[in-house]
């Protein structure tokens, strides 16, 4: 009776497991799969197998234009949330202050905030201050919608962090800039390319702050956004799409080895206190 | 037995740490309160102490980590204000070791020596000369991560050794041990400091671990530093009953002050009657009244019709078992407080039923009088 239930329960919670993950994977396979058929039309049955698509690519010059703009973007909208990150990181984990836990909350709050509100927040502000709307913009836009991601990371690396190993250093005659380049710098840098990772991942994909705050220049996903309106358009669409899910999905496994490595490396450090 | 009167040691010793009047406020907290002291040099000295009583602040500020807010630290005749760690002939194992988890156990120990540009050869020697003064021979390529908790001790041994200081500190370094590794690193450590002949200064909060280490101990309570003594006298002459309290057992007694002189006290008590013992150094009187104070372990049963000069009688109220000795809980008629006894069991100790009426004897030398 007992193992009966048992069974039905184990049975009910593998389907109820596997819908779940369907539910969640299915659309993001249907892109890839669209992405070799040889059909201008996303329908079943499959018509056949080609690369045409993706051959196409490189052939558009409005997508080179994007694709340079997302990386701009990208790259700096990463280093600057990174730096500002590892400061604010430090701040958090080192050090015990009034204030501590609502300014970590303040500064996490993006994370939940509508972006579309954020969008139109920032493009308010932004007219507001007289500058003009740019690839600048858009990377300051960024930086919010970043700044949480990488505080994230970049806390789990630096928890834990023995402050008696910098204390170390100094001891065994180091200087305060050697003791960073020697001890706190290889410690932390897995947490903070970890960081740079994601942030670029977030950067590269975002859509609704780039597609308020930019200027003249479409970044990848507002190019996607605009080829979208003509069908014929579609499968090269799908063909990029499933190109940034892999590079998305690449960067993001990497960043969190990373993660998981550095707080590994300083955990096993700070456990011997205990 | 009186102990030997220190003047005996050789007077050569020259002072390695002098602490003049050091201070360390924290608002109105005095962490550490008008502290002085000096370390010889090649001595082993410990800091022993409950927590919070400043022994680890000190050692901080000798190491340079912390400042004193007011008074001077000098290591070997030079003054230590304004000289920062990186500067200091100090070098400290810290509690948590801190072993850089990044590098292999060659590349911690050599981690000072980069600095020094050594040739490369030389750089090597060292760090093989300070490896296997530490027992760890061949395991210079492992990862620190893959050692155990006496292992990564010894790599910070390794990598303060190999600095040759002046000055080797120790923040509480075996109390992460468990207790067989940690008796079995007390004689290793305490080997170790006369082979290399450095200035040790141990921080600690176990009694056991000072006495067996120390040529000196330094007991200190709430920031202010109580006794400076050998451990023999530390233990035996302990100058008030905090001291005497923390190193361990002692029955207290009440006693009023009959005769004070330069070197002895004469008592009166209940129980013990008239006693005239040693002055303890620093005794400093407080009215009339004194404690009298003897250690569990010198007061013996006196077994059928033996007698002793000096014995006092009671009843046994309690009996506690600890495999090679036995406590015993003796009330003494007159006695406020019970005496506790520890016997060794070879005569049968354990075998006292509780209610037995026994005569213990006691050996004057071994009665201490303290201030309050």
């Amino acid at each position: 009776m007992i193992a009966m239930r048992r069974f039905l329960a184990s049975g009910w919670l593998s389907a109820y497991a596997f819908l779940y993950i369907m539910f969640l994977y299915l659309p993001v396979v249907f892109l890839p799969i669209f992405s070799v058929n040889t059909a201008a039309t996303p329908k079943f049955p499959l018509s056949g197998f080609t690369l045409k698509w993706y051959e196409d690519l490189p052939r558009t010059p409005a997508l080179l234009d994007a694709t340079w703009n997302s990386l701009v973007v990208g790259v700096s909208a990463s280093i600057l949330s990174t730096v500002l990150g590892i400061l604010a990181a430090r701040s958090i984990t080192r050090y015990r202050y009034p204030g501590r836990r609502a300014i970590n909350g303040l500064i996490m709050a993006p994370l939940v905030l509508p972006e579309i509100i954020v969008a139109i927040s920032l493009l308010l502000v932004i007219l507001q201050l007289g500058l003009s709307l740019s690839l600048f913009t858009i990377v300051l836009g960024h930086v919010l919608v970043c700044i949480p991601y990488s505080i994230t990371v970049l806390t789990a690396g630096f928890e834990g962090f023995d402050r008696s190993l910098e204390e170390a250093s100094a001891d065994l005659g180091e200087s305060a800039f050697g003791t960073f380049r020697r001890v706190t710098l290889p410690m932390v840098a897995p947490a903070i390319i970890s960081s740079l990772l994601v942030c670029f991942t977030i950067s590269l994909d975002e859509f609704i702050i780039a597609f308020f705050l930019t200027g003249t220049d479409a970044t990848l996903p507002i190019y996607i956004w605009g080829q979208l309106r003509f069908a014929s358009k579609l499968p090269g669409v799908l063909a990029l799409g499933t190109l940034l899910l892999v590079a998305s999905f690449l960067l993001l496994t990497i960043a969190e080895i990373l993660r998981r490595r550095a707080a590994r490396r300083t955990q096993n450090e700070g456990g011997l206190h205990a | 037995m009186p102990e030997r009167p220190r003047s005996e040691r050789p007077q050569l010793e020259r002072p390695m740490i002098e602490i003049h009047n050091v201070t360390r406020s924290y608002g109105s907290f005095k962490a550490l309160d008008d502290a002085s002291l000096t370390i010889k040099e090649g001595e082993f000295f410990s800091l022993l102490g409950p927590s919070g009583c400043g022994k680890t602040t000190l050692l901080r500020m000798i190491a340079g980590f912390d400042n004193p807010t007011s008074g001077l630290i000098s290591v070997d005749g030079q003054s230590m204000q304004g000289i920062p760690a990186n500067r200091r002939p100090t070098n400290m194992v810290f509690q948590s070791y801190a072993i850089f988890p990044h590098l292999n156990v060659e590349q911690n120990v050599a981690y000072g020596l980069k600095r020094l540009k050594l040739a490369g050869s030389e750089e090597k020697r060292r760090v093989e000369e300070a490896l296997a003064q530490v027992s760890l021979t061949g395991l210079g390529k492992r990862l620190a991560t893959e050692l155990s908790g006496g292992q990564r001790q010894r790599v910070a041994l390794a990598r303060a050794l190999v600095m040759r200081p002046k000055v080797l500190l120790l923040d509480e370094p075996l109390s992460a041990l468990d207790k067989k590794l940690r008796e079995q690193m007390q004689v290793e450590l305490r080997r170790l400091q006369q082979a290399v002949g450095i200035t040790f200064v141990l921080v600690t909060h176990d009694q056991y671990e000072a006495l067996a280490m120390s040529d000196r101990i330094a007991v200190m309570f709430g920031g202010r530093i109580a006794q400076v003594a050998s451990p023999k006298e530390i233990y035996q002459r302990p100058v008030n009953r905090q001291v005497a309290d923390f190193l361990g057992g002692m029955n207290f007694v009440k006693a009023e002050i009959v005769e004070e002189n330069g070197a002895s006290l004469v008592v009166d008590t209940l129980g013990f009657g008239r006693v005239k013992t040693d002055k303890p150094k620093a005794f400093v009187r407080n009215g009339g009244a004194a404690t009298l104070g003897i250690r569990p372990e010198r007061l013996r049963v006196l077994w059928d019709n033996a007698t002793a000069k000096f014995e006092v009688a009671g009843k046994v109220v309690e009996r506690h078992y600890f495999g090679e000795i036995t406590h015993l809980i003796v009330e003494i008629p007159g006695l406020e407080k019970p005496l506790s006894v520890t016997e060794t069991n070879d005569f049968g100790a354990d075998d006292i039923p509780v209610g037995t009426s026994i005569r213990l004897a006691y050996d004057p030398d071994a009665l201490v009088a303290m201030a309050d």
